[in-house]
Protein backbone atom coordinates (compact mmCIF):
# COMPACT_ATOMS: atom_id res chain seq x y z
CA UNK A 1 0.00 0.00 0.00
CA UNK A 2 1.52 3.40 -0.97
CA UNK A 3 2.41 5.95 1.62
CA UNK A 4 2.66 9.51 1.26
CA UNK A 5 5.29 10.89 3.87
CA UNK A 6 5.67 14.76 3.95
CA UNK A 7 8.31 16.02 5.78
CA UNK A 8 7.60 19.31 7.96
CA UNK A 9 10.50 21.35 9.55
CA UNK A 10 11.31 25.07 10.65
CA UNK A 11 13.20 26.56 7.51
CA UNK A 12 15.83 27.77 9.68
CA UNK A 13 16.25 24.26 11.58
CA UNK A 14 18.05 21.43 9.57
CA UNK A 15 21.98 22.14 9.40
CA UNK A 16 22.74 24.19 6.37
CA UNK A 17 24.27 22.86 3.62
CA UNK A 18 28.06 23.60 3.24
CA UNK A 19 28.55 23.19 6.80
CA UNK A 20 29.81 19.78 8.66
CA UNK A 21 26.80 18.90 10.30
CA UNK A 22 24.80 19.85 6.69
CA UNK A 23 27.34 17.60 5.08
CA UNK A 24 26.63 14.72 7.53
CA UNK A 25 22.95 15.27 7.28
CA UNK A 26 22.86 15.09 3.90
CA UNK A 27 24.33 12.14 3.82
CA UNK A 28 22.10 10.45 6.11
CA UNK A 29 19.21 11.82 3.76
CA UNK A 30 21.06 9.70 0.81
CA UNK A 31 21.60 6.82 2.93
CA UNK A 32 18.19 6.64 3.74
CA UNK A 33 16.87 7.00 0.65
CA UNK A 34 19.24 4.09 -0.72
CA UNK A 35 18.18 1.97 1.90
CA UNK A 36 14.52 2.14 0.88
CA UNK A 37 15.45 2.06 -2.97
CA UNK A 38 17.38 -1.32 -2.12
CA UNK A 39 14.30 -2.74 0.10
CA UNK A 40 12.03 -1.82 -3.26
CA UNK A 41 9.50 0.78 -0.88
CA UNK A 42 10.84 3.61 -3.14
CA UNK A 43 7.85 4.73 -5.55
CA UNK A 44 9.43 9.07 -5.60
CA UNK A 45 10.49 11.54 -3.56
CA UNK A 46 12.00 14.99 -4.08
CA UNK A 47 13.03 17.88 -1.48
CA UNK A 48 11.44 21.32 -2.16
CA UNK A 49 12.84 24.58 -2.34
CA UNK A 50 12.03 26.93 0.21
CA UNK A 51 8.63 28.30 1.16
CA UNK A 52 9.24 31.40 -0.01
CA UNK A 53 9.05 30.53 -3.54
CA UNK A 54 5.74 28.94 -3.57
CA UNK A 55 2.85 30.43 -5.40
CA UNK A 56 -0.67 29.08 -4.38
CA UNK A 57 -3.73 29.61 -7.04
CA UNK A 58 -7.76 30.01 -6.30
CA UNK A 59 -10.38 30.13 -8.89
CA UNK A 60 -12.85 31.55 -7.26
CA UNK A 61 -16.64 32.53 -8.93
CA UNK A 62 -14.50 31.66 -12.40
CA UNK A 63 -11.31 34.37 -11.63
CA UNK A 64 -8.38 32.77 -10.50
CA UNK A 65 -6.34 34.14 -7.84
CA UNK A 66 -2.69 33.80 -7.49
CA UNK A 67 -0.70 34.53 -4.49
CA UNK A 68 2.81 34.56 -3.21
CA UNK A 69 4.02 32.30 -0.54
CA UNK A 70 2.30 28.84 0.57
CA UNK A 71 -1.53 27.70 1.00
CA UNK A 72 -1.26 28.73 4.70
CA UNK A 73 1.12 30.57 7.23
CA UNK A 74 2.38 27.63 9.28
CA UNK A 75 4.79 27.12 11.91
CA UNK A 76 6.57 24.14 9.58
CA UNK A 77 6.98 24.11 6.52
CA UNK A 78 6.51 21.70 3.93
CA UNK A 79 10.20 20.77 2.11
CA UNK A 80 10.18 17.48 0.90
CA UNK A 81 8.46 14.13 0.77
CA UNK A 82 8.69 9.99 0.30
CA UNK A 83 6.45 8.09 -1.60
CA UNK A 84 6.70 4.28 -0.17
CA UNK A 85 5.09 1.28 -0.75
CA UNK A 86 4.93 -0.19 2.77
CA UNK A 87 3.21 -3.69 4.25
CA UNK A 88 0.93 -1.61 6.20
CA UNK A 89 1.20 1.27 8.81
CA UNK A 90 3.69 -0.09 11.21
CA UNK A 91 6.32 -0.09 8.50
CA UNK A 92 5.57 2.95 7.33
CA UNK A 93 6.21 4.60 10.52
CA UNK A 94 9.26 2.49 11.06
CA UNK A 95 10.28 4.33 8.27
CA UNK A 96 8.86 7.58 8.50
CA UNK A 97 11.33 7.65 12.00
CA UNK A 98 14.54 6.89 10.10
CA UNK A 99 14.02 10.36 8.00
CA UNK A 100 16.46 12.45 9.78
CA UNK A 101 13.69 15.32 9.46
CA UNK A 102 11.83 13.34 12.14
CA UNK A 103 14.40 14.55 14.54
CA UNK A 104 13.14 18.10 15.31
CA UNK A 105 10.60 18.18 12.47
CA UNK A 106 7.10 16.44 11.88
CA UNK A 107 6.98 13.78 9.16
CA UNK A 108 2.93 13.50 8.40
CA UNK A 109 1.75 10.15 7.28
CA UNK A 110 -0.81 9.51 4.45
CA UNK A 111 -2.53 6.62 2.57
CA UNK A 112 -2.43 7.22 -0.94
CA UNK A 113 -6.59 6.58 -1.85
CA UNK A 114 -6.97 3.72 -3.92
CA UNK A 115 -9.65 3.94 -6.20
CA UNK A 116 -11.45 0.38 -7.13
CA UNK B 1 -51.33 -0.32 28.87
CA UNK B 2 -47.33 -0.03 29.92
CA UNK B 3 -44.67 -1.64 28.84
CA UNK B 4 -44.10 -5.32 28.53
CA UNK B 5 -41.78 -6.39 31.32
CA UNK B 6 -38.09 -7.36 29.79
CA UNK B 7 -37.87 -11.24 28.75
CA UNK B 8 -35.80 -13.45 30.88
CA UNK B 9 -34.53 -15.43 28.84
CA UNK B 10 -33.72 -11.95 26.45
CA UNK B 11 -31.67 -11.02 29.22
CA UNK B 12 -29.97 -14.14 29.97
CA UNK B 13 -29.03 -14.75 26.25
CA UNK B 14 -27.69 -11.13 26.14
CA UNK B 15 -25.31 -11.67 29.03
CA UNK B 16 -24.13 -14.42 27.37
CA UNK B 17 -23.40 -12.66 24.12
CA UNK B 18 -21.84 -10.19 26.35
CA UNK B 19 -19.57 -12.15 28.00
CA UNK B 20 -18.43 -13.82 24.68
CA UNK B 21 -18.57 -10.70 22.51
CA UNK B 22 -15.04 -9.91 22.72
CA UNK B 23 -13.46 -13.19 21.94
CA UNK B 24 -15.60 -13.81 19.05
CA UNK B 25 -15.59 -10.43 17.35
CA UNK B 26 -11.64 -10.89 17.83
CA UNK B 27 -11.96 -14.24 15.91
CA UNK B 28 -13.98 -12.77 13.04
CA UNK B 29 -11.72 -9.77 12.69
CA UNK B 30 -8.88 -12.13 11.84
CA UNK B 31 -11.08 -13.92 9.56
CA UNK B 32 -12.63 -11.13 7.45
CA UNK B 33 -9.78 -8.40 8.27
CA UNK B 34 -12.48 -5.79 8.34
CA UNK B 35 -13.76 -4.17 11.73
CA UNK B 36 -17.18 -3.09 10.40
CA UNK B 37 -18.15 -6.94 8.49
CA UNK B 38 -17.05 -8.19 11.25
CA UNK B 39 -18.92 -6.48 13.76
CA UNK B 40 -22.33 -6.58 11.36
CA UNK B 41 -22.38 -10.30 10.54
CA UNK B 42 -21.66 -11.13 14.58
CA UNK B 43 -24.66 -8.28 14.85
CA UNK B 44 -26.77 -10.77 12.57
CA UNK B 45 -25.69 -13.25 14.42
CA UNK B 46 -27.20 -12.34 18.10
CA UNK B 47 -30.19 -11.15 16.37
CA UNK B 48 -30.27 -15.15 14.58
CA UNK B 49 -29.96 -16.39 18.26
CA UNK B 50 -32.34 -14.30 20.34
CA UNK B 51 -34.78 -15.77 17.61
CA UNK B 52 -33.46 -20.05 17.95
CA UNK B 53 -32.15 -19.60 21.54
CA UNK B 54 -35.18 -19.01 23.38
CA UNK B 55 -37.33 -21.92 24.60
CA UNK B 56 -34.22 -24.47 23.56
CA UNK B 57 -31.68 -25.76 25.88
CA UNK B 58 -28.99 -23.33 25.20
CA UNK B 59 -25.54 -23.91 23.22
CA UNK B 60 -23.18 -26.56 24.62
CA UNK B 61 -20.47 -23.19 22.91
CA UNK B 62 -22.61 -20.34 22.65
CA UNK B 63 -19.50 -18.72 21.32
CA UNK B 64 -19.30 -21.67 18.95
CA UNK B 65 -22.06 -20.65 17.96
CA UNK B 66 -21.99 -17.01 17.23
CA UNK B 67 -19.11 -17.75 15.75
CA UNK B 68 -19.51 -20.07 13.08
CA UNK B 69 -22.96 -17.98 12.49
CA UNK B 70 -21.37 -15.24 11.84
CA UNK B 71 -18.82 -16.55 9.72
CA UNK B 72 -21.26 -17.68 7.42
CA UNK B 73 -22.71 -15.06 7.27
CA UNK B 74 -19.10 -13.39 6.20
CA UNK B 75 -18.94 -16.37 3.51
CA UNK B 76 -22.12 -15.13 2.02
CA UNK B 77 -21.63 -11.37 1.90
CA UNK B 78 -17.63 -12.56 0.35
CA UNK B 79 -19.26 -14.01 -2.20
CA UNK B 80 -22.18 -12.52 -2.93
CA UNK B 81 -21.25 -8.52 -3.03
CA UNK B 82 -18.79 -6.99 -5.37
CA UNK B 83 -17.33 -4.78 -2.85
CA UNK B 84 -15.53 -7.55 -1.67
CA UNK B 85 -13.61 -8.75 -4.37
CA UNK B 86 -10.15 -8.36 -3.11
CA UNK B 87 -11.15 -10.35 0.07
CA UNK B 88 -10.51 -13.75 -1.72
CA UNK B 89 -8.02 -15.02 0.35
CA UNK B 90 -10.73 -14.23 3.51
CA UNK B 91 -12.98 -16.11 1.82
CA UNK B 92 -10.86 -19.11 0.73
CA UNK B 93 -9.27 -19.78 4.50
CA UNK B 94 -13.17 -19.01 6.01
CA UNK B 95 -14.62 -21.48 3.15
CA UNK B 96 -11.81 -23.94 4.71
CA UNK B 97 -12.48 -23.58 7.96
CA UNK B 98 -16.21 -24.31 7.78
CA UNK B 99 -15.65 -27.73 5.54
CA UNK B 100 -13.27 -29.31 8.14
CA UNK B 101 -15.64 -31.19 10.69
CA UNK B 102 -15.25 -28.89 13.82
CA UNK B 103 -15.02 -30.20 17.35
CA UNK B 104 -17.30 -28.36 19.14
CA UNK B 105 -15.01 -28.78 22.76
CA UNK B 106 -12.23 -27.12 20.39
CA UNK B 107 -11.20 -23.83 21.76
CA UNK B 108 -11.48 -20.51 19.82
CA UNK B 109 -7.94 -19.37 18.64
CA UNK B 110 -7.89 -15.87 21.29
CA UNK B 111 -7.17 -13.00 19.27
CA UNK B 112 -7.83 -10.90 21.91
CA UNK B 113 -4.38 -9.64 22.16
CA UNK B 114 -4.42 -8.81 18.87
CA UNK B 115 -7.93 -6.69 18.72
CA UNK B 116 -6.73 -4.56 22.18
CA UNK B 117 -3.13 -3.61 20.61
CA UNK B 118 -5.02 -2.85 17.38
CA UNK B 119 -7.70 -1.00 19.22
CA UNK B 120 -5.15 1.16 21.18
CA UNK B 121 -2.78 1.62 18.34
CA UNK B 122 -0.94 4.97 19.15
CA UNK B 123 -2.25 6.38 15.62
CA UNK B 124 -5.78 6.43 17.30
CA UNK B 125 -6.89 9.32 19.11
CA UNK B 126 -6.78 8.52 22.82
CA UNK B 127 -10.29 8.86 23.32
CA UNK B 128 -11.12 6.75 19.84
CA UNK B 129 -8.50 4.12 21.48
CA UNK B 130 -10.74 3.84 24.88
CA UNK B 131 -14.27 3.73 22.80
CA UNK B 132 -13.24 1.42 20.43
CA UNK B 133 -11.33 -1.11 23.65
CA UNK B 134 -14.94 -0.72 25.36
CA UNK B 135 -16.87 -1.56 22.28
CA UNK B 136 -14.76 -4.79 20.85
CA UNK B 137 -13.71 -6.19 23.72
CA UNK B 138 -15.41 -5.02 26.60
CA UNK B 139 -18.99 -5.61 24.56
CA UNK B 140 -20.66 -2.79 25.67
CA UNK B 141 -22.90 -1.13 23.08
CA UNK B 142 -22.84 2.56 21.62
CA UNK B 143 -25.84 3.76 24.06
CA UNK B 144 -23.65 2.74 27.24
CA UNK B 145 -20.46 4.04 26.22
CA UNK B 146 -21.80 7.24 25.33
CA UNK B 147 -23.47 7.17 28.84
CA UNK B 148 -20.11 6.27 30.66
CA UNK B 149 -18.56 9.33 29.37
CA UNK B 150 -21.35 11.38 29.40
CA UNK B 151 -21.12 12.28 25.82
CA UNK B 152 -23.88 12.17 23.06
CA UNK B 153 -24.93 8.91 21.12
CA UNK B 154 -24.10 10.37 18.19
CA UNK B 155 -20.40 11.75 18.73
CA UNK B 156 -19.42 8.35 20.69
CA UNK B 157 -21.07 6.44 17.03
CA UNK B 158 -19.14 8.78 15.54
CA UNK B 159 -16.15 8.50 17.18
CA UNK B 160 -16.24 4.76 16.64
CA UNK B 161 -16.77 4.89 13.00
CA UNK B 162 -14.10 7.40 12.76
CA UNK B 163 -11.68 5.29 14.39
CA UNK B 164 -12.82 2.26 12.18
CA UNK B 165 -12.54 4.10 9.09
CA UNK B 166 -8.72 4.92 10.06
CA UNK B 167 -7.72 1.44 10.78
CA UNK B 168 -9.46 0.65 7.15
CA UNK B 169 -7.79 3.87 5.47
CA UNK B 170 -4.63 3.42 6.92
CA UNK B 171 -4.36 -0.09 6.90
CA UNK B 172 -3.69 -0.25 10.60
CA UNK B 173 -2.35 -3.75 11.01
CA UNK B 174 -4.27 -6.25 13.10
CA UNK B 175 -2.01 -8.67 15.13
CA UNK B 176 0.26 -8.54 18.38
CA UNK B 177 3.31 -5.95 17.05
CA UNK B 178 6.63 -7.72 17.57
CA UNK B 179 8.72 -7.49 20.93
CA UNK B 180 10.45 -4.52 19.33
CA UNK B 181 7.43 -2.43 20.00
CA UNK B 182 6.01 -3.87 22.93
CA UNK B 183 7.15 -1.03 24.94
CA UNK B 184 5.64 1.83 23.79
CA UNK B 185 2.62 -0.54 22.33
CA UNK B 186 1.98 -2.07 25.92
CA UNK B 187 2.62 0.84 27.20
CA UNK B 188 -0.87 2.50 25.37
CA UNK B 189 -2.97 -0.64 26.31
CA UNK B 190 -2.11 -0.37 30.10
CA UNK B 191 -3.10 3.24 30.20
CA UNK B 192 -6.38 2.96 28.12
CA UNK B 193 -7.13 0.21 30.56
CA UNK B 194 -6.42 2.10 33.64
CA UNK B 195 -8.46 5.35 32.14
CA UNK B 196 -11.15 3.22 31.74
CA UNK B 197 -11.06 1.82 35.36
CA UNK B 198 -10.19 6.12 36.39
CA UNK B 199 -13.06 6.53 34.43
CA UNK B 200 -15.23 4.84 36.62
CA UNK B 201 -13.16 5.32 40.02
CA UNK B 202 -13.34 8.52 40.29
CA UNK B 203 -17.13 9.05 39.54
CA UNK B 204 -17.70 6.15 41.97
CA UNK B 205 -18.91 8.58 44.69
CA UNK B 206 -22.04 9.52 42.46
CA UNK B 207 -25.19 6.82 41.92
CA UNK B 208 -24.29 6.04 38.02
CA UNK B 209 -24.59 2.64 37.91
CA UNK B 210 -22.67 2.91 34.84
CA UNK B 211 -19.71 4.13 35.89
CA UNK B 212 -19.16 1.29 38.52
CA UNK B 213 -19.79 -0.86 35.61
CA UNK B 214 -16.41 1.08 34.07
CA UNK B 215 -14.26 -0.01 37.03
CA UNK B 216 -15.77 -3.75 36.52
CA UNK B 217 -14.91 -3.76 32.57
CA UNK B 218 -11.39 -2.40 33.23
CA UNK B 219 -11.28 -5.03 35.79
CA UNK B 220 -11.88 -7.47 33.39
CA UNK B 221 -9.66 -6.42 30.78
CA UNK B 222 -7.11 -6.51 33.03
CA UNK B 223 -8.04 -10.13 33.44
CA UNK B 224 -7.54 -10.73 29.82
CA UNK B 225 -4.93 -8.94 29.60
CA UNK B 226 -2.24 -10.72 32.52
CA UNK B 227 -3.74 -13.85 30.91
CA UNK B 228 -2.47 -13.27 27.49
CA UNK B 229 0.57 -11.41 28.27
CA UNK B 230 2.00 -13.04 31.75
CA UNK B 231 5.40 -11.91 31.32
CA UNK B 232 4.81 -8.41 31.03
CA UNK B 233 4.89 -7.70 35.50
CA UNK B 234 3.10 -4.23 34.45
CA UNK B 235 -0.01 -6.16 33.18
CA UNK B 236 -0.25 -7.62 36.71
CA UNK B 237 0.81 -4.60 38.32
CA UNK B 238 -1.74 -2.72 36.68
CA UNK B 239 -4.11 -5.43 37.77
CA UNK B 240 -3.45 -5.82 41.33
CA UNK B 241 -3.46 -1.70 41.76
CA UNK B 242 -7.02 -1.70 40.17
CA UNK B 243 -8.24 -4.45 42.30
CA UNK B 244 -6.61 -2.85 45.31
CA UNK B 245 -8.49 0.36 44.55
CA UNK B 246 -11.49 -0.97 43.74
CA UNK B 247 -11.45 -2.93 47.48
CA UNK B 248 -12.85 0.22 48.94
CA UNK B 249 -14.92 1.17 46.74
CA UNK B 250 -18.01 0.47 49.26
CA UNK B 251 -16.37 2.47 51.89
CA UNK B 252 -15.44 5.46 49.44
CA UNK B 253 -18.82 7.40 49.94
CA UNK B 254 -21.61 7.93 52.41
CA UNK B 255 -25.28 7.08 51.91
CA UNK B 256 -25.90 11.03 50.69
CA UNK B 257 -23.13 10.66 47.94
CA UNK B 258 -20.39 12.53 49.80
CA UNK B 259 -17.21 11.39 49.17
CA UNK B 260 -15.04 9.86 52.44
CA UNK B 261 -11.48 9.88 52.42
CA UNK B 262 -9.12 7.09 53.27
CA UNK B 263 -9.02 8.97 56.76
CA UNK B 264 -12.19 8.21 57.78
CA UNK B 265 -13.42 5.35 55.32
CA UNK B 266 -14.74 2.70 57.47
CA UNK B 267 -12.43 -0.02 56.97
CA UNK B 268 -14.72 -2.86 57.75
CA UNK B 269 -16.15 -2.49 54.59
CA UNK B 270 -12.94 -3.15 52.38
CA UNK B 271 -13.49 -5.71 50.50
CA UNK B 272 -10.85 -8.65 51.52
CA UNK B 273 -10.90 -10.77 48.88
CA UNK B 274 -9.96 -8.26 46.10
CA UNK B 275 -6.83 -6.93 48.68
CA UNK B 276 -6.06 -10.94 48.67
CA UNK B 277 -6.04 -11.34 45.09
CA UNK B 278 -4.12 -7.59 44.37
CA UNK B 279 -1.57 -8.33 46.98
CA UNK B 280 -0.43 -12.01 45.40
CA UNK B 281 -0.34 -10.75 41.91
CA UNK B 282 1.79 -7.86 43.29
CA UNK B 283 3.94 -10.14 44.74
CA UNK B 284 4.26 -12.45 41.38
CA UNK B 285 5.04 -9.21 39.18
CA UNK B 286 7.80 -7.96 41.71
CA UNK B 287 9.34 -11.39 41.37
CA UNK B 288 10.30 -10.53 38.00
CA UNK B 289 12.47 -7.40 39.16
CA UNK B 290 11.19 -5.39 36.30
CA UNK B 291 9.54 -2.69 38.17
CA UNK B 292 7.41 -0.30 36.78
CA UNK B 293 4.91 2.78 37.18
CA UNK B 294 1.71 0.32 37.64
CA UNK B 295 3.64 -1.81 40.05
CA UNK B 296 5.07 0.86 42.21
CA UNK B 297 1.50 2.57 42.68
CA UNK B 298 -0.09 -1.06 43.49
CA UNK B 299 2.65 -1.44 46.14
CA UNK B 300 1.60 2.15 47.81
CA UNK B 301 -2.01 0.98 47.40
CA UNK B 302 -1.26 -2.52 49.36
CA UNK B 303 0.20 -0.81 52.03
CA UNK B 304 -3.12 1.36 52.53
CA UNK B 305 -4.76 -2.39 52.05
CA UNK B 306 -2.68 -3.86 55.70
CA UNK B 307 -3.26 -1.05 57.30
CA UNK B 308 -5.46 -1.27 60.25
CA UNK B 309 -6.24 2.58 60.58
CA UNK B 310 -5.07 5.50 59.17
CA UNK B 311 -2.78 6.25 61.99
CA UNK B 312 -0.84 2.93 62.19
CA UNK B 313 -0.08 3.05 58.44
CA UNK B 314 3.44 3.03 57.37
CA UNK B 315 3.47 6.38 55.88
CA UNK B 316 7.45 6.41 55.48
CA UNK B 317 7.35 3.65 53.59
CA UNK B 318 4.38 5.22 51.46
CA UNK B 319 6.58 8.52 50.82
CA UNK B 320 9.60 6.25 50.01
CA UNK B 321 7.34 4.45 47.40
CA UNK B 322 5.76 7.69 46.24
CA UNK B 323 9.17 9.07 45.39
CA UNK B 324 10.61 5.89 44.01
CA UNK B 325 7.36 6.51 41.40
CA UNK B 326 8.52 9.95 41.17
CA UNK B 327 12.01 8.72 39.97
CA UNK B 328 10.38 6.73 37.28
CA UNK B 329 7.62 8.49 35.82
CA UNK B 330 7.89 12.16 37.50
CA UNK B 331 4.90 14.09 37.73
CA UNK B 332 3.50 16.50 39.77
CA UNK B 333 0.86 14.84 41.62
CA UNK B 334 3.62 12.22 42.68
CA UNK B 335 5.59 14.75 44.34
CA UNK B 336 2.44 16.15 45.92
CA UNK B 337 1.52 12.73 47.14
CA UNK B 338 5.03 11.95 48.52
CA UNK B 339 4.80 15.74 50.53
CA UNK B 340 1.81 14.47 51.92
CA UNK B 341 3.11 10.96 52.76
CA UNK B 342 5.53 12.88 54.40
CA UNK B 343 3.26 15.10 56.69
CA UNK B 344 1.76 11.71 58.21
CA UNK B 345 5.49 10.27 58.27
CA UNK B 346 7.52 13.51 59.90
CA UNK B 347 4.82 16.19 60.42
CA UNK B 348 2.62 19.01 58.66
CA UNK B 349 5.91 21.14 59.04
CA UNK B 350 8.60 18.97 57.56
CA UNK B 351 5.76 18.71 54.51
CA UNK B 352 4.93 22.59 54.25
CA UNK B 353 8.71 22.84 53.20
CA UNK B 354 8.06 20.30 50.82
CA UNK B 355 5.50 21.59 48.94
CA UNK B 356 7.32 25.13 48.98
CA UNK B 357 10.14 23.15 46.48
CA UNK B 358 7.34 21.51 44.65
CA UNK B 359 7.71 23.76 41.60
CA UNK B 360 7.19 27.22 39.85
CA UNK B 361 4.67 29.08 41.97
CA UNK B 362 2.95 30.91 38.72
CA UNK B 363 1.84 26.92 37.80
CA UNK B 364 1.12 25.44 40.98
CA UNK B 365 -1.39 28.70 41.64
CA UNK B 366 -3.83 27.35 39.15
CA UNK B 367 -3.16 23.42 40.47
CA UNK B 368 -5.84 22.58 42.74
CA UNK B 369 -4.46 19.55 44.38
CA UNK B 370 -1.70 21.67 45.57
CA UNK B 371 -4.05 23.85 47.33
CA UNK B 372 -6.48 21.32 48.90
CA UNK B 373 -3.54 19.48 50.27
CA UNK B 374 -1.80 22.50 51.59
CA UNK B 375 -4.89 23.42 52.98
CA UNK B 376 -5.54 20.10 54.99
CA UNK B 377 -1.94 20.15 56.27
CA UNK B 378 -1.53 23.97 57.43
CA UNK B 379 -5.37 22.51 59.37
CA UNK B 380 -3.50 20.24 61.14
CA UNK B 381 -0.79 22.23 61.67
CA UNK B 382 -3.00 24.45 63.54
CA UNK B 383 -2.44 27.67 61.28
CA UNK B 384 -6.46 28.60 60.96
CA UNK B 385 -6.04 31.56 58.93
CA UNK B 386 -3.82 30.00 56.14
CA UNK B 387 -5.88 27.10 55.90
CA UNK B 388 -8.63 29.22 55.47
CA UNK B 389 -7.19 31.02 52.76
CA UNK B 390 -6.03 27.76 51.26
CA UNK B 391 -9.53 26.24 51.31
CA UNK B 392 -10.69 29.43 48.99
CA UNK B 393 -8.48 28.70 46.69
CA UNK B 394 -8.99 25.04 46.56
CA UNK B 395 -12.41 25.90 46.04
CA UNK B 396 -11.97 28.36 43.64
CA UNK B 397 -10.35 25.76 41.19
CA UNK B 398 -12.18 22.54 42.19
CA UNK B 399 -14.64 21.56 39.64
CA UNK B 400 -15.99 18.08 40.87
CA UNK B 401 -18.86 18.39 43.09
CA UNK B 402 -18.25 15.73 45.83
CA UNK B 403 -14.81 16.89 45.98
CA UNK B 404 -16.74 20.96 46.17
CA UNK B 405 -18.85 19.67 48.97
CA UNK B 406 -15.86 17.96 50.95
CA UNK B 407 -13.56 20.93 50.93
CA UNK B 408 -16.41 23.31 51.69
CA UNK B 409 -17.37 21.22 54.79
CA UNK B 410 -13.95 21.53 56.21
CA UNK B 411 -13.95 25.08 55.49
CA UNK B 412 -17.24 25.74 57.28
CA UNK B 413 -15.80 23.05 60.14
CA UNK B 414 -12.56 25.88 60.70
CA UNK B 415 -14.81 28.55 60.37
CA UNK B 416 -16.84 27.83 63.12
CA UNK B 417 -13.89 27.22 65.18
CA UNK B 418 -13.87 23.10 65.44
Amino acid sequence: MQYLMLIYNEESNPPQPGTPEGDAYMNEYMAFTEDVQQKNLMLGSNALEPVATATTVRVRDGKTETTDGPFAETKEQLGGYYLLDCKDLDEAIEHAARIPCARGGSIEIRPVMVFE
Amino acid sequence: MGTAAPDPAHAAIEKIVREEWGRVLATLVGYVRDFSVAEDVLQDAVVAALQHWPGRPLPDNPGGWLLQTARRKAIDLYRRDNRFKAKRDELARMVQVEATPEDPGEAMVDERLSMMFTCCHPALAEQARVALTLRALGGLTTTEIARAFLVPETTMAQRLVRARRKIKAANIPYRVPPAHLWPERLASVLSVVYFVFNEGYEASSGQSLTRGDLCEEAIRLGRVLVDLAPDEPEAAGLLALMLLHDSRRSARSDPTDELITLEHQDRSLWDREKIVEGERLLQAALRARRPGPYQVQAAISAVHASAASHATTDWEQIRLLYRKLGKIQPSRVVHLNEAVALSFSAGPEAALEALDRLGDPGVLERYQPFWAARADILRRAGSRDEAVDAYRRALDLTRNAAERSFLERRLAALLSGD
